[in-house]
C-alpha cells in the first residue's frame, strides 16, 4: 500500500533522527541534508538504505545526488512507490 | 639506564566499563570486595547452536546508559566500550589542555568489530547486498576504537591499534609509553577493549577447549591457581588510561596515580596458541620491563598475573615469575583478577594495568577469588579472598599479559 507524502516525511524524519540524533521535528521538508542537517555521504547512504527498507522502494545511487532536501526525498519516494 | 626525567611517563586518568562496574571506581571497588562479574547469559545460544557454555562475564552497565542513540548505531560494541572508558579517563585526568598534535590515542582490540562483521554477513545472506549498511566497514575495522577516541579528543599525534590477541591492551599502553618517551606526544590516551560475547567466538573458543564449562556455578568458574580450574570465562569491556609525560603533568599540577616505569615485549616463536613451556618469552618480557624501568627484583612487591584459569598457562607464568625474581618472589603479592572479571581478551591487559596502577597508588593488591585448594605447584604467594596491603616506601608492580600467537607484554608500575 502506498504511503502518503506526510507519512513518508514522518518516516524519513524518524530515520534521520536515528542517524543524526536530531529531534524529528527539526527534519522538515525544506531542510537540506548536507547544509542544514550536516549529513555526510556515508550517513546519507545509511538513510537511503533504511528508507528503501521502510518504504519498499529502490533509490538508485544516481538519484541520491539529486535529493538535496528532505522534501526532494519525499517526492522521489512517493513517485517511486507507484 | 634511567630515561631522562622529562620523559618519565605518569598515569593521570583512569576509565573503564567492565563486568564489575560501569566505571573505574566501581570496578575497582568490586574487585577489592572480591565480586565476580560472571553470570548466566540471557539467550538461547545453547539450545539453538549447541554451545556448551551458558555463562560469561558480561558488561555490567549497558553502553546505552552513557552513549547517544546515533553513537550506539554507528559504533561496534567494542568501540562503544572504548569510548565510554576513554571519556571517563579523560575527565578523570582533568580534561588536560593539550595541543592536538601532542596528543595520541592508542586503543587496541584483540578481535575487532566482530558483532558488526557477523551482523553484516547475516544481513547479506538474508536480505542481499543492498541492505548491508554503509557504515559497516568503519564499524568492523579493528582500529575503529582508536580512531573514534582520536576523533573525540582531537588527538593528532597518531591513532594506533596494536593487535596481539590477549596482550593487545597491554601492548597499547606500552606503545603509549614509547610515544611519550620518543617525544612524539605529551599525552596519550591508551587502553584496550573487547566485545566478543557472540555465539560464534564462544563456539570457537569452546571448540579449542579453552573455556570453563562450569555452567552450574558461573561465579565460581574463573579460578586461577585452584586445582579444579577448567578454563577461562569469556568477558567483555574496556579500560583506558591517560599517560602523560611527568613534565607535562607537573606543569599543570595534575593528580598522578603512579609512574608507568617500564615496558617489556617479547614473542615466543614457539607455538600459535601454547606458551613456551619453559616460559622463555615470558621471562624475557619481564626482565626487559624491569630493566627498562631500572627496577631491581627486590622492589617488586606485586604482580597482576595474566592467569586465565587454564591448567597449563597459570603455572607456566608463576614459574617464569620465579625465574625472574628468584628468592625475591617470596615477598611478591600475586593477584589473578580474571577470577573476578573473566577474560576481557584485548581489554584484559588494559584493565589489569589499571588494577596494577590502583594497587600501587592505594598500596592494596586485589584478591584472587575461587581458590579453594591452591595448586601445589603454585610458586608465588597468592592474595586470596581479601586484599593485601603493600609496603610503604618505593615499590614496583608488574602486570603480565600474554596472547595467542606468543605475544608477551610486561608493564612495570612504580609509585609516583
Amino acid at each position: 500500500m502506498a504511503h502518503t507524502s506526510s507519512e513518508i516525511l514522518d518516516g524519513l524524519a524518524e530515520i534521520v533522527a536515528e542517524e543524526t540524533g536530531l529531534p524529528t521535528d527539526t527534519v522538515t521538508a525544506e531542510k537540506s541534508f548536507t547544509d542544514d542537517l550536516d549529513i555526510d555521504s556515508l550517513s546519507m547512504m545509511t538513510i537511503v538504505t533504511h528508507a528503501e527498507d521502510k518504504f519498499g522502494v529502490r533509490i538508485p545511487d544516481d538519484e541520491v545526488k539529486n535529493l538535496t532536501t528532505v522534501g526532494d526525498a519525499v517526492t522521489y519516494i512517493e513517485g517511486a512507490q507507484s | 639506564m634511567t630515561a631522562p626525567a622529562s620523559r618519565d611517563v605518569v598515569v593521570t586518568g583512569l576509565g573503564a566499563t567492565t563486568p564489575l562496574g560501569g566505571d573505574a571506581p566501581s570496578t575497582w571497588a568490586a574487585a577489592l570486595a572480591g565480586e565476580s562479574g560472571a553470570r548466566t547469559m540471557d539467550n538461547d545460544w545453547s539450545e539453538t547452536y549447541g554451545i556448551p557454555v551458558t555463562f560469561a562475564a558480561t558488561i555490567k552497565e549497558h553502553p546505552s546508559e552513557k552513549l547517544s542513540r546515533p553513537e550506539m548505531k554507528r559504533m561496534d560494541p567494542s568501540t562503544q566500550y572504548a569510548m565510554i572508558a576513554a571519556r571517563e579517563a579523560w575527565q578523570d585526568a582533568g580534561a588536560p589542555e593539550v595541543d592536538g598534535e601532542r596528543l595520541g590515542a592508542v586503543v587496541s582490540s584483540g578481535i575487532g568489530g566482530i558483532w558488526t562483521t557477523l551482523d553484516a554477513w547475516d544481513t547479506l545472506q538474508e536480505r542481499g547486498a543492498r541492505r548491508v549498511l554503509p557504515m559497516t566497514v568503519p564499524m568492523l575495522m579493528p582500529n575503529s576504537p582508536a580512531a573514534y577516541v582520536s576523533l573525540e579528543l582531537g588527538a593528532q599525534a597518531g591513532a594506533h591499534a596494536l593487535v596481539s590477541a590477549c596482550a593487545s591492551g597491554a601492548e597499547a599502553i606500552g606503545y603509549g609509553i614509547d610515544m611519550i618517551r620518543a617525544g612524539r606526544a605529551d599525552v596519550v590516551v591508551c587502553g584496550g577493549t573487547e566485545a566478543t560475547i557472540h555465539p560464534m567466538p564462544i563456539a570457537a573458543f569452546a571448540a579449542s577447549r579453552t573455556l570453563s564449562l562450569r555452567n552450574d556455578d558461573p561465579q565460581g568458574a574463573s579460578r586461577p591457581y585452584d586445582v579444579d580450574r577448567d578454563g577461562f570465562v569469556i568477558g567483555e569491556g574496556a579500560a583506558v588510561v591517560v599517560l602523560e609525560s611527568a613534565e607535562h603533568a607537573a606543569a599543570r599540577g595534575a593528580r598522578v596515580y603512579a609512574k608507568m616505569a617500564g615496558v617489556g615485549l617479547s614473542s615466543d616463536a614457539y607455538h600459535i596458541t601454547s606458551p613456551d613451556p619453559e616460559g622463555k618469552g615470558q621471562v624475557a618480557a619481564m626482565r626487559r620491563s624491569l630493566a627498562d624501568a631500572d627496577v631491581d627484583g627486590a622492589e617488586v612487591v606485586h604482580v597482576n598475573a595474566h592467569a586465565t584459569s587454564t591448567k597449563v598457562g597459570d603455572l607456566t607464568e608463576t614459574r617464569s615469575i620465579r625465574t625472574v625474581l628468584g628468592d625475591d618472589t617470596d615477598h611478591v603479592r600475586l593477584s589473578a583478577t580474571k577470577s573476578m572479571t573473566g577474560h576481557l581478551l584485548g581489554g584484559a591487559g588494559a584493565l589489569e594495568a589499571l588494577f596494577t596502577i590502583k594497587a600501587v597508588h592505594e598500596r592494596l593488591a586485589p584478591p584472587t577469588i575461587n581458590v579453594v585448594t591452591p595448586d601445589p605447584e603454585l610458586q608465588v604467594p597468592l592474595v586470596r579472598d581479601e586484599p593485601a596491603t603493600l609496603p610503604d616506601g618505593d615499590i614496583a608492580a608488574v602486570n603480565n599479559s600474554f596472547g595467542f600467537g606468543g605475544h608477551n607484554v610486561a608493564l612495570t608500575v612504580t609509585n609516583a
